[in-house]
């Protein structure tokens, strides 16, 4: 056998196994992909919550995408608290005015950012939040001042649709 | 090898018979070009806007779509309305939703997510609103009568004088591609019932054609992605088949013994 | 698989495989010596493998979406096929699947019985493998009773009904069988606990009978038995993989024109009308793969022993390796029983196509003959065959001609299927 056809063989052999092996990886996808979120979960990406009823201190918890979204209407005397703290008093540095745009308004996702508990309200050494599960501490702007999660509450995309509508997501 | 494929594909042929034989009664249909239909077959989305328009004001008075969502009016593949004019089709239905802090029940402006409205609250509703019939929902008509979109298209034309010798209770028509030829739902289609928005001319014919489209599409809203990837796919597979054909020769020239 | 020794070259590997000796089993599957004579028609089992994983990973996937309630399952198929990502994809590739399998398990029966497959010392493999197509039935038919659709709901009325014909205790026995009084949510959600089980006892069994297979080795279309490993086998890894392979892809190609093409060809269109318990369809036909037998249970116009007809034509097959006289494996030889398999082939297929149409008039004629001669052909012809049969001289191996000179391979070959 010459070396030309040794090499012919090889090539035959090692198209076919790639073409299979091609083959085999598109197969796979759809098995894994069905397992995302479908269309439906998808399409509900986005919830409108009336706010008008909600007074100066006062926080409201509502559902969004199976997840608790905390609404507080914060006083003057807490978002002045809030403003106070100086950046490197944080374990994870963000202003207040970044988490806050409408600063009356704090909207963050209720789950702790160490292992997913939903923190107490008005609870903890930092007059914010409190999580019961393993003891993270969250000041009035939600971000983490004690404790073993790692960083501030997450604040979902949102926006005003008027002043007393909240569209989240 | 010649020998073994003659007789399997004489008992694929055989069961190819056998599945068109559970068509019981043949009824000639009428026929007409199906864009949808072949290995490439696509929706024409103007046929499918003007049969959502249809539907929307001819047939949702009395049947539900359960299964079909607002969204699913722009999404690819089907319609593809734009967003905004999906949503604004939406807004234009009012949803029941609730309850709310009060505990009660409240309608408001559909959305995307939303699924679309059922004329009747339930079975029984529709039943005693029809003289006992319930009109199907239509979110898989198609796939649920034996002869498809022909069957349907030909329904809605079907309507005729019933012949001498039949006689018919209060509320049954006489139409002759209802299965028994009765059928406890009146003609709904006249020339020029629709004004379609794009100027097609809506004759009954017309209307038929484009509202069957749209209920083809409600009924499998993935067909043109499954006409695509199958077309992949057993291009894919004819490659891989040659390619394994070839490497099987090189392999099996090592004994004598013919494959 | 106690014929091989085999020890790993690697310290490592002889560690692990004196605890457990997997690579043993490795080395003897690839190493498998297959008779080299093997033609298509030896490439079903190959696919029918495919096939039961297919079924095993497509439904797997499937009952992570499927809500197995009367008020939910067919809404839940609905959103599988609708919003699910690629759920259409593979609730068309399960249903078709289903089809693909019977289809794959009626040609290597049907391979079986041209080749007296069956025969000593292979009985036990047959006998499993009728137990296993047993088994295929019944997952078959409790999946298709899950989509709770017109023909889900009948079809389960009406098989679930058969056993009210053994006397005595058949009421009980259905009432047993439904959980209620009429088929309802406590049938559908055993018919799925039922549907999800099954497909890994088949899998067992497949074990069971790829292992009674590698005691005897493969039978061949001589029919003869060969030396073994010697001129006349190969291993099986790459000859008989890659041949498989090849034959698979043929398959999947067809499987593909189905599920990609004609999704909804071989199911029934009333199965898209959400069950209802007040209207039974106008026709109620089963699937294709089960009208045979549908065929014979319509024939018998008495309720109990249409039942009995029924059951006794598949598990007169269990028997088939005594009633089957003749010492000649392989129909090649035997010129006669050539002729009888291929009119059973056609009576087969007759009720199968009876089995479809109105059970009236010359249909159910037709099916009275030929479900009489199904019989007629196991009870009767095999056994008397044996002994009257003048069958061809055999050659003494695949690769000799046979002694004498006449019939040699090569005319042998010819003669398949013919």
């Amino acid at each position: 056998m010459t070396d030309k056809k040794t090499n012919r063989r090889d090539f035959l052999f090692t198209a076919t196994y790639a073409v299979g092996a091609v083959g085999v990886g598109a197969t796979i996808w759809p098995m894994i992909d069905q397992m995302n979120p479908d269309a439906s979960v998808k399409a509900l990406a986005s919830t409108e919550v009336d706010v008008s009823a909600v007074n100066p201190g006062k926080t409201i918890t509502v559902l969004w995408r199976g997840k608790p979204v905390f609404i507080r209407r914060r006083t003057q005397d807490e978002i002045a608290e809030a403003r106070a703290v100086k950046l490197e008093e944080l374990k994870h540095p963000e202003t207040d005015e970044d988490r806050a745009k409408n600063p009356e308004w704090l909207v963050m996702l209720g789950v702790c950012t160490h292992l997913g508990c939903v923190p107490l309200d008005q609870k903890g050494d930092y007059n914010g939040w409190f999580c019961p599960c393993h003891g993270s501490h969250y000041d009035i702007s939600g971000r983490i001042r004690k404790g073993p999660a790692p960083t501030n509450m997450e604040i979902p995309k949102y926006e005003f649709v008027n002043t007393n509508t909240i569209k989240i997501g | 090898m010649k020998n073994f494929f003659r007789k399997l594909s004489l008992i694929i042929l055989f069961f190819g018979f056998l599945s068109n034989s559970f068509a019981a009664e043949k009824v000639e249909y009428l026929k007409t070009d199906w864009s949808f239909k072949g290995l490439f077959g696509k929706f024409d989305r103007a046929a499918l806007q003007r049969g959502y328009q249809v539907y929307t004001e001819v047939c949702s008075s009395c049947h539900s779509m359960k299964y079909l969502s607002y969204r699913n009016l722009a999404e690819k593949g089907g319609p593809e309305f734009t967003e905004d004019q999906a949503k604004a089709i939406a807004a234009s239905f009012e949803v029941k939703d609730g309850p709310n802090e009060d505990g009660e029940m409240f309608t408001r402006p559909g959305k995307l997510s939303d699924k679309f409205v059922m004329p009747y609250e339930n079975v029984k509703a529709a039943q005693a609103a029809n003289g006992g019939a319930y009109p199907p929902d239509m979110s898989v008509l198609v796939k649920a009568r034996g002869g498809g979109v022909d069957y349907i298209y030909s329904l809605l034309q079907g309507y005729e004088e019933p012949p001498a010798g039949i006689t018919l209770d209060d509320g049954v028509y006489y139409n002759k591609y209802m299965y028994g030829n009765k059928i406890k739902m009146a003609n709904q289609l006249s020339d020029g019932l629709v004004e379609y928005a794009d100027g097609t001319n809506a004759s009954v014919e017309q209307m038929s054609k484009d509202v069957t489209t749209f209920l083809m599409w409600a009924a499998e809203p993935h067909l043109e992605s499954r006409h695509r990837m199958g077309f992949k796919a057993i291009v894919y597979l004819i490659i891989l088949t040659i390619l394994v054909y070839f490497s099987m020769k090189r392999i099996w020239s090592r004994v004598e013994t013919e494959v | 698989m106690s014929d091989h020794e085999y020890t790993p070259k690697s310290k490592v590997g002889k560690w692990f495989n004196d605890r457990l000796p997997l690579l043993t089993l490795a080395n003897h599957l690839t190493d498998y010596p297959t008779p080299k004579n093997l033609n298509y028609w030896w490439t079903f089992g190959g696919i029918l493998t495919f096939c039961l994983i297919t079924q095993i990973v497509t439904g797997l996937v499937l009952a992570m979406h499927y809500i197995a309630h009367a008020d939910m399952a067919f809404d839940s198929v609905e959103h599988i096929m609708r919003d699910v990502n690629y759920g259409w994809l593979i609730r068309y590739i399960h249903a078709n699947g289903a089809s693909m399998f019977f289809l794959a398990v009626y040609i290597h029966i049907f391979r079986s019985l041209f080749y007296g497959s069956y025969k000593a010392p292979r009985e036990i493999i047959w006998i499993i493998g009728i137990i296993i197509y047993l088994l295929m039935m019944a997952a078959a038919f409790m999946g298709y009773v899950l989509p709770w659709g017109q023909m889900s709901f009948w079809g389960a009325t009406v098989i679930t009904n058969l056993f009210s014909a053994i006397p005595l205790v058949g009421e009980g026995i259905v009432t047993w069988l439904w959980g209620g009084y009429s088929v309802d949510n406590p049938t559908l959600t055993r018919f799925f606990t039922l549907h999800y089980l099954i497909p890994f006892l088949i899998l067992g069994l497949v074990v069971l009978h790829i292992w009674a297979l590698h005691v005897p080795g493969n039978n061949n279309p001589v029919g003869i038995d060969v030396k073994k490993p010697s001129k006349d086998t190969v291993p099986f890894h790459p000859y008989i993989v890659i041949k498989d392979g090849f034959a698979l892809l043929m398959f999947m190609i067809v499987f593909a024109f189905f599920v990609f093409y004609t999704p909804n060809i071989l199911g029934h269109a009333d199965n898209y009308i959400e069950a209802d318990p007040l209207v039974t369809p106008a026709h109620i036909v089963p699937e294709w793969y089960l009208l045979p037998f549908y065929a014979i249970l319509r024939s018998v116009p008495d309720k109990l022993l249409g039942v009995v007809a029924m059951l006794s034509a598949i598990f007169i097959l269990a028997a088939l390796p005594w009633l089957d006289t003749s010492k000649i494996r392989s129909a090649v030889f035997r010129p006669l029983y050539r002729q009888f398999y291929w009119i059973l082939v056609a009576d087969v297929l007759i009720l199968g196509y009876v089995g479809a149409m109105p059970a009236e008039g010359l249909y159910l004629l037709i099916a009275r003959v030929a479900t009489a001669y199904y019989f007629l052909h196991f009870l009767v012809i095999l056994p008397v065959l044996g002994f009257k049969e003048k069958t061809l001289p055999i050659p003494l191996s695949i690769t000799e001609p046979v002694l004498g000179g006449s019939p040699n391979l090569a005319t042998a070959k010819k003669r398949e299927f013919k």
